[in-house]
């Protein structure tokens, strides 16, 4: 027997559909542009805007300004944001929603694992994230191994199947970067290594083949029979030495921090040093290698020895030091919804309010390699955006709206988003759940 | 280099000369802002004094009010800040026994021999030098409920600690607390042991706590039959029997539908004072919780939203207080990173998610207090209780907000910034 709210979800479900017919049959509707007027926008690639206006028009952000200073397109959709604030989307560098994981336990290297092919796209925690204003994640496989695999840059589009959240690059080919661990995680018993210098050792001859590898497909350019055969697992590190795949990097202490950056210039990969739990103590030498950093905030110091001195100040220290820095969630070390918090956080032991929120944003973006097209509200890039009901760093402040492409997908005052955003009874369970009708998933 | 080694090395020396001279020494606290988190006679939270002074003689309040109405002695040690609450209380807390590195040797929150070990102290295994200590009393906390962790059928006992003190005698506020109870699969034996289902939990519960009865039975009849000899002391049945004479109560972890239910039966079929703990699921049994007077400690607001917390609700406490349930938040039982949750923060998400400013810090002061039965000495700021005090710089629940300063028993235990 339904329930009345079950009901009430049919009825929904129903409208929704007849809405996405009518949708579907006037496509020439997608094509006007809509003004978001009156926040206060932060567009984050300049100052901040008192009483702006944010055009989106296919997708794209077609123009932002002050009210004075933008031209609202005639026959534009007009929303009132009076009292919110227009953020940038949030992009979480280091992400484990939707659970997808990388190699198995045969072989502490496995570059040939891919991210994309263990994603569940229907999990709760990507409701989740949106509805904490995020807009893209760097999805990695875990810390277990050297190269535990492909990551996969995901856009939080609204949609059932892994391919709906894909980025593609100007080849058709789905983005992603190569993630790396070394200290205590990826150390364990053989095959795996042992030891920091065995695990260094490992991944130099790693690379080394890789580009024994490279040299005999350069080689062939002129003599196809010499071309060697495929090999999935060192096609992904000779993209990595060629610059095409940036290498996001598990670090924690400080020496072993500086071995990724003493990897780095052997081979010559770019790489995103991740969590970086003692930056403060080596961040002139972060600095000086011009190497990102993406740090992650918690709670409190330790939970393992090699974070036993990380702390608040990471952020602060790295922006001193002159090091591009973002924040992580690596959800559910913390969760989507409060990635703000990190960054308020991050705020409360020192760094500037500017930072913080690049930091959130346009900084992530760089260190995917997609600043292009997002991270910032520019005309141009792409129009992924949260809408705030107050200052990004309040406890008390809401993300009321997250749009991604011009596409809302999420909507505090839809309560099937809501229970997402605040929990309760069958906020665990994935979009696909169904049992005896209770709720349609996608 | 040479000149800042010296420095320290002199500031090292005086530092064991200001912190012996000041326990003795009287303190004044004047804030902009005051939440005594007193009560009034009806039962509402007293409105915050704006401008107030809480004056600490022998680390305890002799007074609190205006200052104008507080008059501070002369030669009295003035503290100022911007808002002033009371020291905070983690109602359920494993930190001194889940140690911050997370390796064998410092973790002493579980043993797991064997499944219903009620006899395990907490005094035993509490780490006074703990750093996760220092941390938390850096964000306000005073006051610990902490013991043995969730994992086990019966996994040991609870204490109530200040945050404080070289050896664990210095610490103590309360030597007894809860016996910890866990439900539920976290709550199931290790190796394939039994219990391995629910049903075998709560039979196992059963027949532990009938034995206890027996016990108290043949105690009482070798007190009024000189003919028959009392039982030989059994630990884990004195322990039992204190729960069933509620001189102990049960503190049960519980988070699923399911398993909050069988909180509830165990309840009702004991008497027991029962406790419930982390509760993730308990918005469906508001009504029972109160008809039974059952307390909920629940777990964070930031509880994890996977696994047996995967329905956990931001608007639990909310809900809980509105309904007149007696509820405190406790930062719980971390397996990993972080090692350990802050309750100030916790709160303010509470406070986020439908609580009122004073309900939210209540839960982390006055109404954790009582649920402690500690009211006495702390959780709010009173003539006549504890010296303890939390200092911040603005909205304590902001995240950009710093706590200033941690006092207990009026001894400045954290002066640093955070």
């Amino acid at each position: 027997m339904f329930s009345e709210s079950d009901a009430w979800r049919r009825g929904r479900a129903i409208t929704q559909l007849l809405i996405l017919s009518i949708i579907g049959s006037t496509s020439s509707l997608l094509a006007d542009s809509t003004a978001y007027i009156g926040a206060l926008v932060m567009p984050v690639s300049g100052p901040a805007i008192e009483d702006g206006v944010l055009v989106v028009r296919d997708g794209k952000i077609e123009s932002v300004g002050a009210r004075s200073d933008v031209v609202i397109p005639s026959g534009a959709t007009q929303i009132d944001c009076s009292g919110k604030t227009i953020i940038p989307g949030l992009i979480c560098t280091h992400s484990h929603i939707g659970m997808g994981g990388g190699g198995d336990g045969s072989d502490p290297i496995q570059p040939e694992c891919w991210t994309l092919d263990s994603i569940n796209v229907r999990a709760a925690s990507f409701e989740r994230a949106r509805a904490g204003g995020l807009t893209l994640v760097n999805q990695m496989p875990g810390s277990g191994h050297l190269i535990s695999g492909r990551t996969t840059y995901l856009k939080l589009r609204r949609g059932g199947k892994i391919d709906d959240l894909l980025i593609k690059d100007a080849d058709g080919w789905p983005m992603g970067g190569l993630k790396m661990a070394n200290g205590t995680n990826s150390q364990r018993s053989a095959p795996f290594p042992g030891t920091r210098a065995k695990s260094a050792s490992l991944v130099r001859e790693a690379y080394i083949k890789a580009q024994e590898y490279q040299a005999k497909i350069e080689k062939a350019v002129d003599d196809p029979d010499k071309m060697p055969e495929r090999d999935l697992r060192l096609e992904a590190l000779v993209e990595a030495l060629e610059g095409k795949r940036i290498v996001h990097h598990h670090t924690h202490r400080h020496d072993d921090i500086l071995t990724v950056l003493r990897l780095r210039d052997e081979f010559g990969f770019q790489v995103v040093l991740h969590h970086v739990s003692d930056a403060w103590k080596v961040a002139d030498e972060i600095a000086a290698a011009g190497a990102p950093c993406s740090i992650i905030v918690i709670d409190s110091p330790g939970g393992k020895l090699e974070a036993r001195d990380i702390r608040m100040e990471n952020g602060v220290v790295l922006e001193n030091a002159g090091v591009n820095v973002s924040f992580h969630t690596d959800d559910w070390i913390t969760d989507s919804r409060l990635f703000l918090r990190s960054a308020a956080l991050g705020v409360r032991a020192g760094m500037s309010r500017a930072g913080a929120l690049r930091a959130l944003t346009l900084s992530g973006a760089e260190m995917l390699g997609l600043d292009e097209r997002t991270g910032s509200l520019e005309p141009g890039k792409d129009a992924d955006f949260a809408i705030l009901d107050g200052d990004p760093f309040s406890v008390y402040t809401q993300v009321q709206e997250t749009w991604v492409e011009g596409v809302q997908v999420f909507d505090r005052s839809n309560p099937e988003h809501l229970l997402f955003a605040v929990g309760g009874r069958g906020a665990g369970d994935d979009q696909t759940f169904q049992c005896c009708g209770e709720r349609g998933g996608n | 280099m040479n000149l800042r080694f010296l420095l320290n090395c002199l500031l090292l020396l005086l530092v064991p000369a200001i912190s012996s001279a000041s326990p003795k020494q009287d303190i004044a606290i004047r804030g902009g802002t005051v939440h005594t988190m007193a009560k009034q006679a009806d039962g509402s939270w007293a409105e915050p004094i704006q401008n107030g002074v809480v004056l600490i003689r022998d680390g305890k309040i002799s007074a609190v009010g205006t200052d104008a109405s507080v008059e501070i002695p002369d030669g009295t040690r003035v503290i100022e800040a911007a808002v002033v609450t009371p020291g905070l209380i983690d109602s359920r807390s494993v930190v001194g026994l889940a140690g911050w590195l997370n390796y064998d040797h410092d973790q002493d929150q579980l043993e797991r021999s064997a499944p219903m070990q009620p006899e395990l102290d907490a005094r035993d295994a509490y780490n006074v030098r703990e750093p996760l200590i220092k941390w938390v009393r850096s964000l306000g906390v005073t006051t610990l409920h902490t013991g043995h962790a969730p994992g086990q059928l019966i996994s040991g006992q609870t204490f109530i600690v200040k945050t404080r003190g070289d050896n664990v005698d210095q610490a103590v506020l309360k030597p007894d607390g809860m016996v910890v109870c866990t439900l539920g699969s976290s709550g199931f034996g290790n190796d394939g042991k039994s219990p391995g289902t629910r049903a075998k939990q709560m039979a196992m519960l059963r027949q532990e706590f009938i034995k206890a009865q027996t016990y108290l039975d043949k105690l009482a009849a070798a007190e009024t039959d000189e003919e028959k000899d009392p039982p030989a002391r059994d630990l884990r049945k004195e322990v039992l029997a204190k729960v069933l004479n509620r001189e102990l109560p049960l503190m049960i972890t519980a988070h699923g539908s399911v398993d909050i239910q069988n909180v509830l039966r165990l309840q009702q079929e004991l008497g027991i004072r029962v406790v419930l703990e982390g509760a993730s699921e308990c918005y469906d049994f508001i009504e029972e919780l109160k008809q039974q007077n059952i307390s909920v400690i629940i777990h964070p607001t930031m509880m994890r939203a996977s696994g047996k917390g995967k329905n956990a609700s931001m608007e639990t406490a909310a809900k809980l207080v509105a309904a007149g349930i007696q509820v405190a938040m406790g930062s719980g039982y971390e397996s990993y990173v972080p090692k350990t949750r802050v309750v100030l923060w916790e709160a303010a998400i509470a406070c986020a998610y439908g609580c009122s400013f004073a309900d939210a810090l209540g839960l982390i002061t006055a109404s954790s207090a009582e649920l402690l039965g500690i009211s006495d000495r702390v959780g709010s700021l009173e003539v006549g209780k504890d010296g303890d005090i939390a200092l911040y710089d603005g909205d304590p629940f902001e995240y950009t907000t710093h706590c200033i300063g941690t006092i207990i028993e009026g001894v400045v235990v954290s002066d640093q910034t955070r």
